[in-house]
């Protein structure tokens, strides 16, 4: 049981390095492509959205303090843009709201 | 030296990371108990993967003893938007970078890691990857292992505030790069907008998470840049707003 368990964790490390690493290692050249540099352009900005949000609701205890939490992240982030007070805000948002509300 | 000074702001940004991973890594720890994987296994697990939903991934298989090859195609759908991370950050990064650098940035694409790498204005320098990397992988490793061994010791208050660390962090990214440029704006609100049509629609809400970020990326990404390509000084220079932040943080 305990050796093939290592096996599936090889494989599977395995093909999650191939998936990072191939693309990091073989384009090494910049993209002139107008198209793909664009797309990549684009591409955090829109992954980065759609992990944060509607995830930041669903994540805490209840969705009230998730929203407050939404709504603090927004406006310190457009503020000061700094990650560490951004995140730290939104801890202490959803910390403070559900001691209030939970 | 500027390799020092990259790998330090890494390090102070991998910090919230981390906390988030420890707390994330916990719940793992806790499902691959359950699964029959001991404390050195989830270790090995956590520091070679570094991925949530992969990890758990490996935990379910593993419970339902399913085959290697399963295993590859379970991998490859639940980790494909790390090969777009890579891709953008092989673009952001130096055309001249070693290969030993790059083959180390990439075992720390993760989706927290890319979301500060990206939020970096000027071409990034791999150590500021290393230097979150340093914070951020043992810290999940750490999370993982403490609930295999002694499951959930946090109160459900904490593990609920530091839940959304990492969703704060990604908002630290978008909303500044929105305020600057009103096309990002459109693609963050619109992508938030699909985001939650495909969590809540039902059929849609049936797609796994890691589905919905690719699935959502490649249309928004690619009509994005049909729509409003991109002129090349922009991607290589970062907007002035953006150097003179650069040059205030150096200042200080």
């Amino acid at each position: 049981m305990s050796h093939i368990t290592y096996i599936y964790i090889l494989i599977a490390a395995l093909t999650v390095y191939a998936i990072r690493a191939l693309p990091l290692t073989l384009i090494q050249k910049e993209i002139t492509n107008v198209f793909i540099r664009s797309f990549l352009y684009y591409v955090p900005y829109v992954t980065l959205a759609v992990m944060a949000f509607p995830a930041i609701i669903t994540a805490t205890s209840t969705p009230i303090s998730g929203i407050i939490a939404f709504a603090v992240a927004v406006v310190s982030a457009w503020i000061s843009g700094n990650l560490f007070i951004v995140a730290a805000l939104s801890c202490v948002a959803v910390y403070v709201t559900e001691l209030i509300v939970v | 030296m500027e390799n020092k000074r990259w790998y330090r702001k890494g390090l102070k940004n991998g910090i919230p990371i981390g906390l988030g991973y420890f707390a994330v890594g916990f719940t793992l720890g806790i499902a691959a108990k359950e699964a029959g994987i001991d404390a050195v296994q989830m270790g090995l697990m956590s520091l070679l993967m570094n991925a949530s939903a992969g990890q758990f991934a490996v935990i379910t298989i593993v419970a339902g003893q399913a085959g290697y090859v399963t295993m590859i195609l379970t991998q490859l759908v639940i980790n494909i938007r790390y090969m777009l991370m890579s891709c953008a950050l092989s673009q952001k990064i130096s055309p001249k970078t070693p290969m030993w650098q790059r083959l180390i940035m990439a075992n720390y694409v993760t989706d927290e890691v890319f979301g500060i790498a990206v939020a970096v204005p000027e071409q990034l320098n791999p150590f500021y990857n290393f230097g979150a990397a340093t914070v951020a992988s043992p810290s999940w490793a750490l999370g993982t292992v403490l609930g295999v061994l002694v499951g959930n010791i946090l109160p459900a208050s904490l593990t609920s505030a530091l839940s959304v660390a990492l969703y704060g962090m990604f908002l630290a990214v978008v909303i500044p790069a929105s305020k600057s440029d009103r096309v990002v704006a459109a693609v963050v609100v619109i992508s938030m907008i699909g985001s939650a049509a495909f969590t809540f629609l039902p059929y849609f809400s049936e797609l796994s998470s890691g589905t919905r970020i690719i699935v959502l990326t490649l249309v928004i990404a690619a009509a994005a840049a049909v729509v409003c390509p991109v002129p090349a000084e922009k991607i290589a220079g970062g907007t002035k707003e953006a150097e003179e932040e650069t040059r205030k943080e150096a200042a200080q």
